[in-house]
């Protein structure tokens, strides 16, 4: 490495092109600078403008969602987002994909991934209180398959268990079209005081600039690079872009900035994450309208001998850049050599609105920061144009064929893949630790439930998206997506109040691509702002291809709700025998791109169920209003699989059966019981007749389907009894048997 | 009662075994960093959960090293009762307050979930909130807690009545007994934890403060801090 990027080496066309750098944008660098950079100079424009940080293809269209709402500290822009929960205390979080790493080398990719967003979210000051992933991987036939769910799943658990944050939920599912591009999107929820929140925008001339953390080694070197092209079959080459994790340190520097952001020492304080110390250093003097003076001497190095270049674009993981108010430097010391970390003054700021680097006492780059920081590449249509996605008819339900016996298609879809218990992975995850997890807020049901520590609130989080609802229709997709992480957490009886998106596509150079881009951020925004659930940070994830085959649209929503007092939450576990179940929201028997069409006919087409987002708010806020008011036992979102997959879920984890009733609407029977109609929950309640009236009186509707007992499931007028314990080894039973000897 | 939770660089659970303290105790434990060279005198030792050091030697190894352990190992050595929890169990085999080792999960993978624990010695401190063979349901959380001795140890163990709690089914069943599955790590003859010859140290893979608080999802690990409370003041 060393010798292949010498300081001195000249300014090729071909080295431009080798960092992914088009002619038009080597122009705008020469125009900038009114010179010819030098190779440290070109390989920060190199990584300040790659797709992974300049956004320069997505920000147009980013900007059009809604980001406010009353409650909203902070919204995209910072290392987070940021919400008020109330009582002096914020939530802070976000989502972020590490999805090219975790493909070339699955088990630090993960690993290095859950690091660098837990540190977008203590960098501002936040304890983090919860790790969630989506994670999507190719076909469960793909030869490499099992070899990526292993090392991705231990990747994400050595490194949270390490740290202490328990992992307590997230989504996996499969499809061939990720078998060369798997999905690896994680969130990190942190809890700070409303009043004690950093940012990263530098000030005062002359104040130290601080790096603490782990030593500055040659790896990741141009890791944002990577992660803005397509993969070809030479990917396997990169592996040493993918970054080596190192938990303990990171549990050390947590603990270490928590206690110095307890004092009064720090200006500013940026997590150095894709781009290093180029990406860092940029955006905090940016933010500031101030210059940096960096001595790259000074920077704590893992290796020998290393230069300017590989110092700017290293991506080793745990390191964080600070700006200490002045007289601070000895208090802060103290409390990282307490931690046993390094701390290292390495530069001032300075009025120049330039960084300049010095290396072995010579400047070796001079660059002005806010042409660099603010004018990086903003596509338009005609520079990023789009297609948008024909929509497919709707299927006719009368095509569709019925079941030989609905209860052998649950029992088939319940063991499917997408459906099947992923109780394999969340079991190597410590879900429990910091003692806030609460019991039927474990991982398995809907959304996770996380005290607030010493407090009777507590915090509904999920993650959410149905990609081939989105790849079908864009718009409807992302609509769906959204709706249904504010549907999970409205079905604990919390009030959604947010989200963070993570947005992987393809390459957004195709115009079908792009489109798909466009098409969900219309459905989100839409979504977004009917059901008031800003988006208050995110991340996008473009050139998700390999040798030009695209993932399907994936628009990952985390979404996060509080409710005031968690022992009035409901869970989506049967409690009582002898209840009414009672289904709330309006069912067409939609077939249109379902799990039972996918998996019991064979066939992907049709539309997705259309999302009605009036009727979405109003069911949701009608059963959120009647879980506070006690009249609810237990509830779970109807979402994949339909009415009877939600049943099932219930039965089995709390181990009472059911039996349900097809009402004679004209609705074929399969339709209504698999059919994925949105906006609509199952819920338990031991006094029907209050809880139907109130439906009425609500204008929303609502009608008993069932009674739970037993240790079975049946239909009314069915052929038999399925019993629990058949359908749980059928959930139970997949994933443990795919994944077999790993 | 005064009590001490050390806390190592790593350690992750010191706060939920500080909380479940506090609540028993109806005051606050000491926390104490590993680095300090002594310990205030306390009734009570613990070792709480985590990854010391990053387990990235032996489990506990490094940890065994740390300035105060000096310290925690000459209490001991007097009668002062020492709980180690998960990690915390790792640090006492390595230091020599408790015999064997915690291997690899026999499974080769981290293990969090709840499992069923009977109670085989009900005579200490630790345990006098249960009762003799009864069955109580905690979490565990590791990646090494398959633990392992020599057979004139094991029979040391089991002949002074050592060990503390077995892996059992819900019914009760070691795997030897029918529990089938009940082992969660492959530790021989289903030991969860032990005690010292003088009976004064336990170590135990898992977690009862995990389970301390209805809210979690069960109160079963609460006897054993409560009986500790009663049985040191």
């Amino acid at each position: 490495m060393n010798d292949a990027s010498p300081d001195t080496a000249p300014i090729t066309p071909e080295l431009v092109e080798s960092h992914g750098l088009s002619e038009t944008e080597y122009d705008k660098i020469l125009e900038i600078l009114g010179r010819e950079p030098n190779i440290t100079e070109l390989g920060i424009f190199s990584v300040m403008w790659s797709e992974h940080c300049s956004y320069k293809s997505s920000k147009k269209w980013l900007k059009t969602l809604p980001t406010e709402a009353p409650w909203v500290i902070c919204g995209p822009g910072e290392n987070a987002g940021i919400i008020d929960i109330g009582d002096n205390q914020a939530v802070i979080f976000k989502m972020e994909s590490h999805n090219h790493p975790s493909f070339i080398e699955p088990y630090q990719g993960a690993a290095t991934g859950v690091g660098g967003i837990l540190r977008d979210v203590f960098t501002m000051g936040a304890r983090p209180i919860a790790n969630l992933n989506s994670l999507r991987f190719g076909s469960p036939n793909h030869a490499k398959t099992r070899h990526l769910v292993s090392g991705v799943v231990a990747g994400i658990g050595g490194y949270g268990n390490c740290v202490g944050v328990p992992t307590v939920g997230g989504e996996c599912t499969f499809h061939e079209a990720y078998d060369g591009n798997i999905l690896v999107n994680a969130m990190t929820v942190g809890l700070a005081d409303a009043d004690n929140i950093f940012y990263s925008a530098a000030s005062g001339i002359g104040n130290q600039i601080v790096y603490v953390g782990s030593k500055t080694g040659r790896d990741g070197i141009h890791g944002a690079t990577m992660a803005s092209t397509e993969f070809s079959e030479d990917s396997e080459a990169k592996r040493p872009t993918v970054q080596v994790g190192d938990p303990f340190t990171e549990k050390l520097l947590i603990e270490a900035c928590l206690e110095l952001m307890a004092t009064d020492c720090i200006v500013a304080i940026q997590d150095m994450g894709a781009a290093g110390l180029t990406s860092s250093g940029f955006e905090m003097a940016s933010k500031g309208g101030m210059g940096v003076e960096l001595d790259l001497d000074q920077v704590p190095q893992r290796e020998e001998n290393m230069t300017a270049y590989e110092m700017m674009l290293s991506e080793s993981q745990e390191r964080m850049l600070m700006v200490l108010k002045p007289g601070s430097e000895d208090q802060a010391r103290a409390v990282f050599e307490k931690w046993e970390l390094d701390f290292a003054v390495v530069g001032t700021l300075t009025d120049t609105g330039h960084m300049v680097l010095r290396h072995g006492g010579e400047i070796v780059a001079d660059l002005p920061i806010d042409p660099l920081a603010l004018a990086s590449p903003e596509y338009d249509e005609t520079e990023r144009p789009w297609t948008p996605t024909p929509v497919p008819d709707a299927l006719n339900i009368d095509d569709v064929p019925a079941p030989n016996d609905p209860m052998v298609a649950l029992e088939r879809l319940l063991a499917c893949p997408d459906l099947a218990s992923k109780r394999w992975i969340w079991e190597q995850y410590d879900h429990m630790v910091m003692a806030d997890t609460l019991g039927h807020g474990r991982p398995g049901g809907g959304a996770a439930m996380i005290r607030v520590h010493g407090t009777d609130k507590a915090l509904a989080i999920t993650t959410d998206c149905t990609p081939r609802y989105c790849k079908a229709d864009p718009v409807e997709g992302g609509r769906q997506a959204v709706a249904e992480a504010w549907r999970n957490i409205t079905a604990t009886g919390a009030r959604p109040l947010a989200i963070t998106d993570c947005l992987n596509f393809g390459n957004p150079e195709k115009p079908d691509i792009m489109g798909q881009f466009v098409g969900c951020i219309d459905g989100m925004r839409d979504a977004c702002e009917t059901l008031n659930f800003p988006v208050v940070s995110g991340n996008v994830s473009l050139y998700n291809e390999t040798q030009g085959t695209a993932v399907l649209p994936t628009p990952a929503i985390g979404g996060v709700g509080l409710i005031d007092d968690y022992t009035t939450a409901a869970a989506p576990i049967f409690a009582a025998e002898g209840e009414t179940i009672v289904l709330i929201g309006d069912t067409d028997g939609h077939l249109g791109q379902s799990l039972y069409l996918r998996e019991i006919i064979g066939q992907e087409i049709g539309s997705p169920p259309p999302v009605d987002l009036e009727a979405e708010k109003k069911n949701g806020d009608f059963v959120r209003q009647q879980i506070a008011g006690g009249t609810v036992g237990t509830c779970n979102d109807v979402s994949d699989g339909g009415v009877l997959v939600a049943i099932a879920e219930m039965a089995i984890k709390g181990g009472i059966g059911a039996t349900v009733q097809v009402p004679d609407s004209g609705t074929p029977a399969h339709a209504w019981l698999f059919g994925e109609d949105q906006g609509r929950y199952v819920l338990t309640t031991d006094d029907a007749d209050a809880l139907l009236a109130a439906a009425d009186v609500a204008g929303v509707p609502a009608m008993q389907i069932g009674i739970t007992g037993g240790k079975g499931l049946s239909l009314l007028g069915g052929t038999k009894e399925t019993a629990l314990a058949a359908l749980r080894a059928a959930n139970e039973g997949w994933l443990p048997g795919y994944m077999g000897g790993v | 009662m005064k009590a001490a939770v050390i806390v190592f660089p790593g350690s992750n659970c010191d706060r939920d075994v500080q909380v479940v303290l506090r609540e028993s105790m109806g005051s606050e434990p000491l926390m104490v960093w590993h680095g300090d060279a002594t310990l205030a005198d306390v009734d009570l030792i613990v070792v709480p959960g985590g990854f010391s050091y990053g387990d990235y030697l032996r489990s506990g190894a490094m940890a065994a090293q740390s300035p105060v352990m000096k310290d925690v190992v000459a209490k001991a050595k007097k009668g002062v009762p020492v709980l180690g929890i998960c990690n915390g169990f790792q640090v006492l085999t390595e230091c020599g307050l408790l015999p064997g080792v915690l291997m690899l999960n026999a499974g080769l993978k981290f293990v969090c979930k709840d499992i069923h624990l009977r109670t085989e010695a009900a005579d200490t401190p630790f345990t006098q909130g249960y009762d003799k063979g009864q069955v109580i349901r905690v979490p565990v959380a590791h990646h090494d807690g398959n633990y392992f001795t020599d057979d004139d140890t094991l029979k040391r163990l089991n002949d002074e009545n050592r060990v503390a709690f077995r892996y059992v089914n819900a019914d009760g069943q070691t795997s030897k007994e029918g529990g089938n599955g009940a082992n969660p790590n492959g530790s021989m003859d289903d030991i969860a934890g032990i005690f010292s010859a003088a009976r004064t140290v336990l170590g135990l893979m898992p977690h009862p403060e995990r389970l301390s608080d209805p809210a979690m999802g069960g109160t079963d690990g609460r006897p054993m801090f409560d009986g500790l409370v009663q049985a040191l003041g």
